[in-house]
């Protein structure tokens, strides 16, 4: 057994961006939202990602800006720990330990220094019951500040951040779970519950789904489960309130949003329609239908000039307030699974997978993005749950990349099965693939595999599928019959079968001379140059599970895996089995560029790799336990730049790196040591020093303070020595641009400085004393305005100084010239 | 937002024939000009010269036509008897022609009366023709010999006795002064050689040969004769290269395109094919009203002409270009087109601020109503008569697409005896079509669950589901018979092909029927 060393598993991007409701900031220039573990700042103009807020050792639960400062933000998670950002700049300012895990966070202008996170309840850990909780957040210069004011505002709530929400500037919040919904007044510090029936006359379902509330006025809107919203008002009474019933979503309302002004209620369903109601006209109505699939999450910018909404296929559309598409965020598609394999683009090398219903995404490994989707069933999308949607389920690629094979199904009730295999080839001009041939029903029954001849040398490409109906198909594109008009299109070459069984996987070897079709137990090979059956090996009494050629110097061998946890080798020169073994393989792959193989077998719960090559007995490299559950989806992908490691172990990485999907639909791959610490490298520029709150000012200043007082002894000794290359000058070159004060703000600091050089010589003994703390120094401002505690020293020591000169002085140091002493 | 995706309407491979290059250049001639002649029209000859006249035997006569004339412009009737093979010289000066009677007659095109007489034959002389030095004539007979004859002095030169059955056709080479072909009834081709007493080469086509051509290069040669056309390489000693059947009576006459590349044949079975000289693929069909004598392509391939049994000539000419062209500009030319002329074709200038405009998508009416989810007027829309007779592929696929949004039941659901009836009537007409029958099975099931409790109601509405019942009950017959076929089908196929015995090495050993199984599927997939 070799030692996995220092090959580890680690995620790979396409993490879930539409989990929770994303923030756009007060100058609508950036939009936050929670992404896994950390949280991501995109720019609302051009999609990039502008930041990634790492630091959270858990899911993000919940985004959230700093009510009293707009350019930090709020963040919490599951890790029980709330924490505040500058995202601007992407810098990690404070940690508030709650101590339980929050899963989601308000807060409100009119509550300064609280905030309210949802946690479970206190005094059990089940957590199936939540609470609403407010923190009151301790003012404290430590970074990693533990919060342990905590007092339950409201308990059971439901801990869907959409069923809470505060109204009217903060004076009441609403929280709705189940059939009830809670109103606590601050002021009066009391609650008022109100409760509905579980159906209505009609069958409807009551339950409610969201909460918003009109800042302005006394209102609540609630999003109900059969698609009806409705508006409370007078809610300040226990018996007297009214509620008014909007209808337009015919099924439940996921999210509900006033807009900052509250002339508008935003709502948002799985119809993906968004609809913009007027408040107190909400006969008129605005709709912005197909957004692409269900609205999960709604927000507003606080102008109220751009909207976004959050889809459940990981997406955020930016929309502006004139009901227009301005902007749209794509993340990895993860549906309930993927029933395409995990495919390799062989011209962009992106991954390829099934995405949103319907059609094939293109995912870039490399910069973790999404490249495009390409619709494959080209029909209009019915919103509607319950209804049976043509679904891509094979797809297969050539070995150039110019063709593309995909087969889309409809498995309706008790009807037959609608099949459709389509042809596409890449169109060089437009960079993506159009649809060359459309086969109606090319099988009679499910197809149960897909591929295409791999020989690179080929003069004529050819696809074969096997399918449950007992044929498998040869399919070749062949020149048009008659006319110039239509170009070359695919038709059937030939049909195989063998004794009636059903066909269950085929493959090509490398050069494309064989063609191996498992039929249930037996392992056909046949010549596609003639279609002669050539051989049959079989290996009773199970079914071939896989079926796999070896690659290059191993192309003789053929392996295969049965149901019956068996991993066999035949050598296809002898028509003997080379070898066989024993293990539950559940998925097995080779590797294009070499002639390695990974298997994936599952074992007690959990899933262990091997990588071998089919011609040497032991395996290359083996990891125990590379996640719990059944991997069935993995794929190798050409690295773009080989990778020299000389470990034996990690060497089948070189080429290509692994991915893989697990149970929980995680894309995850395998790196080695060298290669993060690469990755580290280059990200290390942004690691700053812990020991003191990182703000720009910081960055900017707090380093020359210390400086200033050892450079100030030291011009004390020789005052005309200048510093060759001070780290001031060194700072003031390379910080960027946008981050300095204006030059006329240096400059006139610069002069200044000049102007009163001699008093300052004087203060030197005085500013080496004082330790300031710069933090203290920059936030609270009104700490200087009164009269600080080195003053009465001051006056004792130099009390010869006039009035006057003292008043300079003080305005001297308050404003903080550290600058200019890099220069003097 | 992503615009709305029309409904996608199949296109269904069109039945009938392709069109091809072929066919648009073939199908470029006029309405066919036809011209009673007094009897069956034996052959047919083009001028070498300019303006092309063509003469035409038939009968005792033989006319002369001018190209576009419908008179002809000469006749020669001093025949006894009934006239063969009325040819011109290479310069369009003499004619030759046999007769019935046994003597050949040479005329100048111009004149009347018969410059020469040339009496040897003691039977019916069918073929004559000039030799390339334009001073001898070749003829053949049904006294089965060939003779070879002197112009100036009108005597017999040489007589061939090879053939042992009628010489109905032959033809002399071009290019050389020496060499000429013949057909006969007794099966053989025979090339003959001046120079020599006898042939130098003989070929077997197996039937009566009726017709000879040789190619303008003179290395390939066709006969036809029977049913059969057949093409034999003289550069190879007379090997046979291609044999054609596509007639499915006697092949009479023969000729080339002007291009030489494509062959015409034509037929007592009333069609003239039209072959690609290239792979001998048929790739243009014409019919005529009665069995096919004779054919001849102008130069250039400006008309054809066809002579009949029915003693009737038709004539096709090509359609000139200035005449298709000028009907396409004056379509383009309407009115308005000068309306619009005016920035049709802008070019933006450097300063110039480019106002996009948002491209409308355009939906067709029932598209519309789908958007909008207006499932029963989609379908009425579908159902107009225009639709519902022309393109019922789109009734179809409105169908099928209000089918995969699960609203289908609710489009067909409430309508009127006269709305019910028409949409029974469309499933009448086309549910046992196999491209619509999934789609339309389906809804016809649901039609019969929604109405099933208004039947016998309305008399119009009972009628149409007892046709529809009638027709199903057809059509499973007819299903039942061809599965039938298909099974004799399938064992016969199984049994004219041997077992294969596949290697193989280990367990397995009893797969011998692989080899069967892997051709029987061939067949299935034609059927279905």
């Amino acid at each position: 057994m070799v030692g996995h060393g220092d090959i580890r598993v680690v995620h790979r991007g396409g993490s879930k961006i539409n989990s929770r409701q994303p923030v756009i900031t007060q100058d609508s220039r950036f939009l936050l939202c929670a992404s896994g573990e950390c949280v991501k700042v995109f720019s609302t103009s051009t999609e990039e990602c502008v930041h990634d807020l790492r630091g959270h050792t858990d899911a993000v639960t919940g985004v959230l800006l700093k009510p009293s400062n707009h350019l930090q933000a709020y963040s919490c998670s599951a890790d029980g720990t709330v924490r505040l950002w500058d995202f601007t700049e992407g810098i990690h300012i404070k940690t508030y330990v709650i101590g339980y895990p929050v899963y989601s966070i308000y807060a409100s202008a009119h509550h300064e220094g609280v905030i309210f996170v949802v946690t479970p309840m206190l005094n059990d850990k089940r957590s199936e019951v939540f609470q609403l909780v407010a923190v009151h957040l301790p003012q404290s210069g430590d970074q990693l500040v533990e919060a342990l004011e905590l007092s339950a505002v409201i308990s059971d709530v439901s801990s869907n951040p959409a069923a809470i929400g505060f109204g009217k500037g903060g004076e009441f919040i609403a929280s709705a779970k189940g059939l009830h919904l809670e109103v606590f007044f601050f002021k009066k510090q009391k609650s008022y519950r109100f409760s509905l029936k579980e159906d209505n006359k009609k069958g409807g379902k009551n339950t409610f789904m969201c909460v918003a509330c009109h800042q302005k006025e006394d209102c609540i809107a609630t999003g109900h489960e059969d698609g009806k919203i409705r508006l409370w008002r007078n809610f300040n009474h226990k018996k007297e309130y009214t509620f008014s019933t909007l209808h337009w979503h015919h099924s439940a309302v996921s999210s509900l949003c006033f807009t900052p002004e509250g002339t508008n209620l935003l709502s948002g369903g799985l119809e993906s329609v968004l609809v913009q109601w007027r408040y107190n006209q909400e006969s008129q109505r605005d709709f912005l239908p197909r957004l692409g699939s269900a609205i999960t999450h709604i927000a507003v910018s606080p102008d109220g000039a751009l909207f976004c909404t959050s889809h459940s296929d990981n997406k955020i559309t930016i929309i502006q307030s004139s009901v227009k598409v301005s902007a749209v965020i794509q993340g990895l598609v993860k549906g309930e699974s993927v029933r395409t394999d995990l495919m390799v683009d062989p011209r962009s090398k992106s991954l390829v997978l099934n995405g949103k219903p319907g059609q094939l995404q293109f995912y870039s490994l490399q910069r973790d993005k999404l490249l495009y989707n390409l619709d494959i069933v080209q029909q209009e999308y019915i919103h509607e749950s319950g209804l049976e949607q043509f679904e891509v389920v094979k797809a297969a690629f050539d070995a150039s990349g110019s063709w593309m094979a995909t087969v889309e199904e409809r498995n309706q009730k008790a009807a037959e099965l609608e099949l459709n295999l389509k042809l596409w080839a890449f169109d060089e001009q437009t960079q993506s693939f159009v649809l060359n041939t459309t086969i109606s029903t090319p099988h009679e029954a499910r197809i149960t595999d897909m591929c295409f001849c791999h020989a690179a040398d080929s003069q004529t490409t050819m696809l074969v599928s096997t399918s449950k109906d007992g044929h498998f198909k040869a399919w070749q594109l062949s020149a048009a019959a008659h006319t110039e008009d239509e170009g070359p299109s695919w038709s059937c070459d030939f049909v195989g079968a063998y004794h009636s069984l059903v066909p269950e996987r085929c493959c090509f070897s490398a050069d494309g001379s064989l063609l191996a079709v498992s039929f249930q137990e037996v392992v056909t090979v046949w010549s596609p140059a003639s279609w002669e059956l050539l051989t049959t090996l079989s290996q009773p009494p199970q079914a071939i599970r896989d079926l796999c050629f070896g690659r290059l110097s191993c192309s003789k061998y053929l392996l295969g895996t049965t149901a019956s946890k068996l991993l066999c080798c035949w050598n296809l020169l002898t028509c003997s089995l080379e070898w066989s073994t024993t293990m539950d393989v559940s998925l097995l792959l080779a590797d294009p560029l070499t002639e390695n193989m990974a298997a994936f077998c599952f074992q007690a719960g959990g899933t262990d790799l091997f990588v071998f090559k089919p011609s040497e007995p032991r395996p290359l490299f083996s990891h125990k336990a590379v996640c719990s559950g059944k991997v069935t989806r993995a794929i190798f992908s050409p690295r773009e730049e080989m990778l020299e490691s000389c470990e034996e172990s990690s060497q089948w990485l070189n080429r290509s790196q692994l991915h893989f999907l697990t149970q929980y639909m995680d894309l995850m791959t395998f790196t080695t040591k060298a290669e993060e610490d690469r990755l580290l490298a280059s990200s290390r520029q942004l690691v700053v020093d812990d020991s003191v709150a990182m703000t720009p000012f910081y960055l900017l200043l707090g380093k020359h303070r210390q400086q200033e007082t050892e450079d100030a002894v030291s011009s004390s000794l020789s005052s005309d020595t200048v510093p060759q290359s001070s780290a001031a000058i060194k700072q003031l070159l390379q910080t960027p641009a946008h981050v300095m004060p204006s030059t006329s703000y240096l400059c006139s600091m610069f002069v200044q400085s000049l102007l009163i050089s001699v008093t300052d010589t004087r203060e030197e003994n005085k500013h080496a004393e004082e330790k300031m703390d710069s933090e203290r120094e920059e936030e609270d401002s009104e700490e200087e305005m009164e009269p600080s505690n080195p003053r009465p020293q001051q006056a004792s020591e130099a009390c010869s100084l006039t009035k006057a000169q003292l008043r300079e002085l003080r305005r001297v140091r308050k404003q903080d010239h550290s600058w200019s002493a890099g220069f003097l | 937002m992503a615009s709305f995706k029309p409904t996608k309407i199949q296109v269904y491979p069109k039945l009938g024939e392709k069109v091809t290059q072929d066919t648009l250049y073939w199908k470029n001639y006029k309405a066919p000009l036809h011209i009673k002649e007094f009897g069956a029209i034996t052959n047919i000859d083009f001028s070498p010269v300019a303006p092309h006249n063509f003469a035409v035997t038939a009968f005792t006569r033989i006319h002369i036509y001018g190209p576009f004339s419908q008179e002809p412009v000469k006749s020669f009737t001093r025949f006894k008897d009934t006239a063969y093979c009325g040819r011109f010289r290479s310069d369009g000066q003499l004619l030759v022609a046999g007769c019935e009677d046994s003597v050949v007659r040479l005329f100048d095109v111009s004149g009347k009366v018969a410059l020469r007489m040339f009496k040897g034959h003691t039977k019916a002389v069918h073929v004559t023709d000039f030799i390339s030095d334009r001073y001898q004539i070749l003829t053949g007979s049904d006294d089965y010999t060939c003779r070879l004859w002197d112009l100036p002095n009108a005597t017999e030169l040489n007589t061939y006795q090879e053939h042992t059955d009628y010489i109905r056709c032959g033809v002399a080479s071009k290019l050389n002064r020496d060499l000429f072909i013949t057909g006969s009834y007794d099966h053989t081709l025979k090339l003959f050689d001046a120079r020599v007493d006898k042939s130098v080469m003989t070929m077997d086509h197996g039937q009566p040969v009726e017709s000879l051509l040789l190619y303008p290069s003179e290395g390939l040669l066709v006969s036809a004769g029977g049913r059969y056309v057949k093409v034999w390489d003289l550069l190879k000693g007379g090997q046979p290269l291609v044999s054609l059947k596509n007639h499915h009576k006697t092949v009479t006459s023969l000729c080339l395109s002007s291009s030489g590349q494509r062959l015409l044949s034509a037929s007592l079975d009333r069609h003239v094919k039209v072959y690609n000289t290239t792979n001998y693929k048929v790739v243009h069909n014409f019919d005529y009203a009665a069995s096919i004598l004779s054919l001849a392509l102008a130069p250039d391939d400006e008309s054809i002409v066809v002579g009949m049994t029915n003693s009737i000539l038709s004539v096709k000419h090509r359609k000139s270009l200035e005449d298709s062209k000028e009907i396409s500009g004056q379509q383009r030319r309407r009115p308005s087109y000068r309306v619009f002329v005016k920035g049709k074709n802008p070019v933006p200038k450097r300063d110039d601020y480019l106002v996009s405009k948002p491209v409308k998508q355009h939906l067709a009416k029932y598209d519309k109503q789908l958007k909008k989810f207006n499932v029963t007027k989609a379908l009425d829309t579908a159902l107009e008569t225009w639709t519902r007779h022309r393109k019922p592929e789109i009734t179809v696929a409105v169908m099928k697409e209000l089918d995969r949004r699960g609203t289908l039941k609710n489009a067909l659901a409430g309508r009127d005896e006269q709305a019910l009836a028409r949409l029974l009537n469309f499933l009448i007409g086309n549910v046992v079509d196999p491209r619509f029958a999934p789609v339309l099975v389906t809804a016809a099931e649901m039609i019969l669950d929604i109405y099933r409790s208004v039947i016998g109601q309305s008399p119009v509405v009972d009628r149409q589901l007892l046709r529809l019942q009638e027709l199903l009950e057809k059509e499973i017959d007819y299903q039942q018979d061809l599965l039938e076929v298909m099974g004799m089908l399938d064992t016969m196929f199984a049994s004219s092909f041997p077992r294969m015995e596949v290697p193989c090495p280990g367990i397995s050993r009893a797969n011998g029927l692989a080899g069967g199984d892997e051709i029987t599927s061939r067949p299935q997939i034609q059927a279905t």
